[in-house]
């Protein structure tokens, strides 16, 4: 090997994604504060961060999903349905209970989770095939169903937990804004996914399989429990964000979430994981959605079309696989093989 | 050597009697008897298909043997069922791939055990940290606990690999190909590791192909052919030659075959001050029509890099390289193979064929060209006839051209690959390493398809590891070292230390 380098002791804190994405914030912040010094305000960050709480939460199952080294788009669809169902349920019987509304959707979502872990493990397709199919299949049985109906006219108790806040401030002009109970439920979860992945066995697991499959197998990891953990820990959260959704808005439409799987990968990706598997973290999802947070926001600010943020999201996946993708060439170059094409 | 005497004395650790495995009709393994001590170092040695690596699932639990077949660990019968048997019984695999999980760090991939326990406790870093350090300091082994395994050299991840079956209380280890990507000094201290651990009673099973290795680190070795063990030997008992004829049946010549003068000096290609920045520099030196050219160094000497240049892989920063008498610039394959000029990758399994598709196919990949018609429809009768008579030219052994090629033996294979490049009618063939790996008998094979390219006036560059190889094979040999050719050698007037004391120096 020519010129074996001496290992460099730790992951020096400069190598790491979190570190790069927290420069480009602060950058981006401050170049969007000159144009429009309203962005620099407690009451955009906390209207932001509220209004991107569902992204935020369906990354962190999506950054589960990537490390363990497959990949799930089928979370809308399981969103919408699990929403869905606790909206008929909660408006039918007209319950008037927060909790009850809040704990549906997540054993729905866990359930279809369920099914896209076992079709992965059992028919070794690739996950973005199974998931793409399971996308249409769940959404075109809930429209089906559904007919396509609306479902509003909540319970009091739905419509005032939305306006819920952990502390409120008044702005100059008077008005009252406040720190939302969502943002408090996804930096919960963000920190519950950190523990898992860091000091949970499964989730040390989830890291080694995404790394290398068969050494997982030969070292005995059951590879089925595992599989059928992530997409089902994706699909509790994307009952969870469901949830998040539909009370942010006061209102269910089943052709609302699907379409925009691509945020929230983008927001993973960005956040250092690895479309090959085996790395990424929670503080770096956290950090990918608050990027793609501020550039839309910044989007508004300088009142670009709609479209502009479609064309932006696809061209920050691209940026973002590429550079992942490109580490993992300079890293095999470091290591001294010559790849041929 | 006291070890050995004291083996008398030693109760066995794992003895197998009568083991036998079938596979529908097929014999893969014949009543075979074994036997391995505490603190033993037990060679296995054969060719493709002997019956070894039949033997190795048989102890790890991948498939049990037929019945009648008796296995004992410690003097206590056991059925070994599936791998975790063997694990329980301190039975481990050190694989040839190593299976580490590359992104994890040391300490973990060598705790990774502790991930299977049935409670789900949390995991405390710094107690990680510690006990891993404690595995490593404990057998002088001194690799950053923190460092992310994909951070290590092969060799230390090996290491690494080994102490985590260690860190799982192995009693036996078997290693597969542990050298096969070792530079010489690295594979001495893996071998200085072996005898740290033998004598903490821990026994290991040695699997290579290199026989010299293989004779050097073994106490005893096992010697199996078609499914039936021809002996196990000590190993004063045997020497390389001696062993390549228990494994083949065959005696293996390995007489210094070409003492012959080229008879016409024609040069084919000459490089003239070739440099590129960290892998070679100022390399000069000439080629000639029908030469067969060693080039031997260490891995990591630049000889892979400087191949890759003349294929047009990997454009130099500086020199010239004259082909047929004419200045070229090779900057791409395409123009390389436009040239004439084939090169033969050093990892055939990768990069050299497509597994899963026919050998008929692989064998026309090059010469496509050749064989279409109009509409640019491939001929299929062109291209069967093209592949049945290099079959037929090179004799490789496949049922028909329409098998994978993933279905022949490695020695096959590699014929293969070989075939693919004479089809273009090439001038100069460059051949990486092209008996890595492969056993003795696809070897002398595979020297042979070489001399006999030369005979049709073919050029060759031979990269090889091997002094004895290129003693036996080339006209000519080259030395590189960091980057610089140190040396020229002809072989009817050198002596094989000569040579090794010019690469070891």
């Amino acid at each position: 090997m020519i010129g074996r380098e001496a290992y460099l002791v730790n992951k020096k804190i400069f190598q790491q994604t979190e570190f790069y994405l927290g420069i480009i914030i602060v950058a981006l912040s401050f170049f969007l504060t000159l144009i429009n010094p309203k962005f620099l305000t407690l009451e955009n960050w906390f209207d932001m961060l509220r209004s991107n709480t569902f992204l935020g939460i369906l990354a962190l199952g999506e950054l589960v999903v990537l490390i363990s080294g497959g990949i799930d788009v089928s979370f809308t669809a399981t969103a919408t349905i699990a929403q869905y169902i606790m909206g008929l349920i909660i408006t039918t019987y007209y319950i008037d209970n927060v909790l009850v509304a809040f704990l549906i959707p997540i054993p729905i979502g866990i359930a279809l989770g369920a099914i896209n872990g076992a079709l992965v493990y059992y028919t070794k397709v690739h996950p973005v095939i199974i998931t793409i199919s399971t996308l249409n299949a769940f959404f075109g049985f809930l429209m089906f169903f559904s007919g396509g109906k609306w479902i509003y006219n909540f319970p009091p108790s739905f419509r005032s937990f939305s306006r819920l806040q952990v502390f409120s401030l008044v702005n100059a002009r008077g008005v009252e804004y406040g720190f939302s109970i969502f943002i408090l439920l996804w930096i919960i979860l963000a920190i519950f996914t950190w523990m898992i992945l860091k000091y949970f066995p499964v989730g040390r697991k989830i890291y080694a399989v995404g790394g290398n499959l068969e050494a997982a197998r030969r070292a005995g990891f059951n590879i089925f429990r595992l599989q059928l953990f992530v997409y089902c820990f994706m699909g509790a959260l994307a009952g969870l964000a469901s949830f998040v959704n539909a009370s942010l808005n006061q209102m269910i439409q089943p052709n609302s979430l699907v379409g925009g799987e691509l945020d929230i990968l983008a927001a993973a990706i960005l956040g250092g994981a690895s479309v090959f598997g085996g790395s990424g973290s929670a503080g770096g999802a956290f950090l990918g959605v608050l990027l793609i947070a501020i550039i839309k926001n910044g989007l508004i600010l300088m009142r670009a079309s709609a479209y502009w943020h479609e064309v932006i999201m696809g061209a920050i996946i691209v940026a973002a696989a590429g550079i992942s993708a490109y580490q993992q060439k300079a890293k095999a170059k470091r290591e001294g093989e010559i790849l041929v094409p | 050597m006291s070890s050995k005497t004291e083996q008398v004395q030693k109760k066995p650790y794992l003895v197998l009697k009568n083991v036998s495995k079938r596979y529908g009709g097929v014999v893969a393994l014949e009543g075979v008897d074994f036997t391995i001590f505490p603190g033993e170092v037990h060679g296995l040695v054969g060719e493709n298909g002997s019956g070894k690596s039949t033997l190795v699932k048989i102890i790890t639990g991948v498939v049990r043997p037929e019945k009648g077949a008796e296995v004992e660990v410690n003097g206590q019968k056991v059925e070994i069922n599936n791998p975790f048997d063997a694990f329980r019984l301190g039975i481990h695999v050190v694989h040839q791939d190593l299976s580490l999980f590359p992104n994890l760090s040391v300490a973990e991939n060598i705790l990774s055990h502790r991930y299977l326990e049935k409670t789900q406790k949390l995991i405390n870093w710094r107690d990680l940290k510690a006990e891993a350090t404690r595995v490593m300091d404990k057998l002088g082994v001194g690799i950053d606990p923190e460092t992310e395994v994909n951070r290590l050299s092969v060799a230390d991840q090996q290491l690494v690999a080994i102490l985590r079956a260690i860190a799982s209380e192995a009693r036996l280890i078997i290693l597969d190909e542990p050298t096969s990507s070792l530079t010489r000094r690295e594979v001495n201290r893996l071998f200085a590791f072996i005898h740290e651990l033998k004598a903490r009673n821990i026994s290991f099973l040695f699997i290579s192909h290199r026989l010299d290795e293989v004779l050097e680190i073994s106490d005893r070795v096992t010697v199996f052919r078609d499914g039936k063990k021809i002996g196990t030997f000590q190993q004063e008992e045997l020497d390389k030659k001696r062993l390549s004829f228990l494994m083949t049946g065959k005696e293996i010549s390995s007489r210094p075959s070409s003492v012959r003068a080229l008879s016409k000096k024609e040069e084919i290609m000459r490089v003239e001050n070739l440099t590129k920045k960290g892998h070679y520099e100022k390399v000069s030196f000439s080629l000639y029509q029908g030469e067969i050219l060693g080039l031997i160094g260490p891995r990591g000497s630049g000889r892979t890099e400087l191949a890759l240049t003349i294929f047009g892989l990997n454009p130099p920063d500086e020199g010239k390289i004259y082909f047929e008498g004419r200045p070229q610039i090779i900057n791409s394959n395409q123009v390389a193979i436009n040239l004439g000029i084939g090169y033969v990758p050093e990892n055939r399994l990768i990069q050299g064929l497509v597994l899963d598709h026919s050998v008929e196919d692989n064998l026309v990949i090059t010469v496509l060209r050749q064989i279409i018609k109009g509409m640019g429809l491939v001929d299929l009768q062109k291209k069967r006839a093209a592949a049945e008579k290099a079959v037929r030219e090179f004799n490789i052994k496949t049922e028909s051209v329409e098998v994978p090629v993933k279905t022949l033996s490695g020695g096959n294979q590699q014929k293969v690959v070989l075939a693919k490049w004479i089809l273009t009618s090439p001038r100069l063939l460059i051949l990486d390493t092209p008996t890595h790996g492969v056993d003795v008998a696809a070897k002398e094979s595979i020297y042979q398809s070489i001399r006999e390219l030369s005979q049709r006036n073919l050029s060759l560059i031979f990269i090889s590891d091997e002094e004895t190889e290129v003693l036996n094979n080339c006209d000519r040999i080259l030395v590189m070292k960091n980057g610089q050719i140190v040396g020229e050698f002809f072989p009817w007037e050198t002596r094989e230390e000569e040579l090794r004391k010019t690469i070891l120096q």
